[in-house]
């Protein structure tokens, strides 16, 4: 059956350095499918963008047969529905809800501790640093007896958690505070190894040594403001 | 021992969405509402992580988080009662996403800033954002609904079921803080939206009744107001 041209273009607006971008990445190389990448540049944004994302104003925005679908979360499911192959959500309507259960673990109970762990210092980083550990701790939990949070394969799931496979380190190396320690979280430190260098992930991690001084840089930035008086 | 277990009340709008939901299937499950100040064993154990309703126990396990639980009844009971609540096409499965994303992330914490204003000012702004993403979402109607009655078009979907949750929260928080927030000047399709789902037999079934919630409101916000008093003394 012969398609229309542009009926199969995929086109992806990102940034080299977004987490949330590289997600959606994954989930199209997963599915084998092929796209037009555009770097956006978020303090100049594009007509394009605009035009996609008006509500948000966001990457990722994926556009598919002419139309904008924006929200990683929003993407990811997308992406899993229009293209069947591979699944990325288990079929089963239980365990289908316990993989977004954990997509959104992340966002409340993972990422904000993680981020406060690089952003604060003393107690503040101290208080971060133990709730981070602890939600590390019901991960390493839920991969007992599994090679990916998906089972066998990489999931939803994994793509969700995966920018932590390469951030954590890097967090880690900036603040000086061990996050996936081996003796203590040997399943999640095997998985980190396992998402890196499987063939989705491959090839597709933004440069450390371009990540690590932007990652510095914010963690300065906050220290400063938080030293600073609060302006009126 | 029923099959089907709700935790949670219907005063609560994340609750409310799951309850519309099951009401819109037609599946029969008990309610088991929680004390207010108080968690009980039951919500501890099946909700570890989070603490909150609504929590849905199905076939003894629980399933957490509302937008999760009403994606979970549409899968297990796809035909029953009124049919599918995610539309059938990606694309528009999206665009319900989305939006109920928006509701969540923006919309309801604007809502929840109104009832929480402590100045006329701060109430004046957290108004107009609020009116903003509801504009946002009258724009959304129109081009999703088609000229038809719901978000969902002929049917209510998914994103008619969670925004809907908040029509009677609105209601109440307009009655008590004498303010117009769903304008029907600026926003006539939603203004129509709101009496098409609130006429929904699946809807009336599950909807509190606008007293009670006014009353609820009332009550919070005296606690509210006696616990920041009590904090300057």
């Amino acid at each position: 059956m012969a398609e229309e041209e542009g009926e199969k273009e995929v086109t992806l607006l990102g940034t080299w350095s977004s987490p949330f971008v590289l997600r959606v990445k994954w989930a199209l190389r997963i599915k084998g499918v092929e796209y037009t990448y555009v770097e956006e540049d978020l303090r100049n944004k594009s007509p394009q963008l605009l035009q996609y994302n008006p509500v948000h104003k966001k990457v990722p925005v994926l556009v598919h047969r002419g139309r904008a679908i924006a929200e990683s979360s929003v993407i990811l499911h997308y992406i899993d529905e229009a293209w069947p192959h591979h699944p990325l959500l288990p079929h089963h309507p239980y365990e289908k809800a316990m993989a977004r259960f954990w997509c959104k673990f992340e966002d409340d109970k993972l990422s904000p501790p993680l981020w406060r762990v690089l952003t604060t210092q003393a107690e503040e980083q101290r208080e971060a640093h133990a709730s981070a550990i602890e939600s590390l701790g019901l991960l390493e939990n839920e991969l007992e007896g599994k090679k990916f949070f998906g089972g066998q394969t990489i999931g939803l799931v994994d793509v969700w958690f995966g920018a932590l496979a390469y951030i954590i380190p890097i967090y880690e190396e900036i603040t000086g505070l061990k996050l996936v320690e081996q003796r203590k979280l040997p399943r999640l430190c095997r998985w980190m190894e396992e998402f890196l260098s499987s063939p989705a992930v491959e090839g597709t991690l933004p440069p450390k040594d371009m990540l690590l001084p932007r990652y510095a840089a914010m963690r300065e930035a906050f220290l400063a403001k938080a030293k600073r008086p609060e302006q009126q | 021992m029923a099959a089907v277990k709700l935790i949670g009340s219907p005063i609560s709008p994340f609750v409310l969405r799951t309850m519309i939901a099951l009401s819109l299937k037609k599946v029969e499950y008990e309610l088991l509402p929680e004390k207010l100040g108080e968690k009980s064993e039951l919500l501890l154990k099946s909700n570890p992580v989070y603490k909150k309703i609504p929590v849905l126990i199905h076939h003894d396990r629980p399933i957490c988080e509302s937008a999760v639980i009403v994606e979970y009844i549409d899968q297990v009971w796809p035909e029953s009662g009124y049919g599918a609540i995610l539309p059938a096409d990606a694309y528009h499965r999206a665009l319900h996403r989305f939006w109920t994303f928006y509701v969540d992330d923006k919309l309801f914490p604007s809502l929840v800033a109104i009832g929480k204003a402590e100045t006329e000012e701060a109430k004046a702004e957290a108004v107009e954002q609020f009116r903003a993403g509801l504009r946002l979402l009258e724009e959304a109607f129109v081009k999703l609904s088609e000229g038809k009655a719901f978000f969902g078009g002929d049917q209510v979907g998914f994103l008619d079921v969670m925004l809907g949750c908040f029509v009677v929260w609105i209601e109440a928080m307009e009655e008590v803080l004498s303010l117009e927030l769903l304008e029907e000047a600026t926003m006539p399709a939603l203004h129509g939206w709101v009496v098409s789902f609130r006429a929904h037999e699946a809807v009336k079934e599950v909807m509190p009744e606008s007293g009670k919630v006014v009353e609820f409101f009332k009550m919070i916000r005296a606690m509210r107001m006696k616990a920041a008093a009590d904090a300057t003394n």
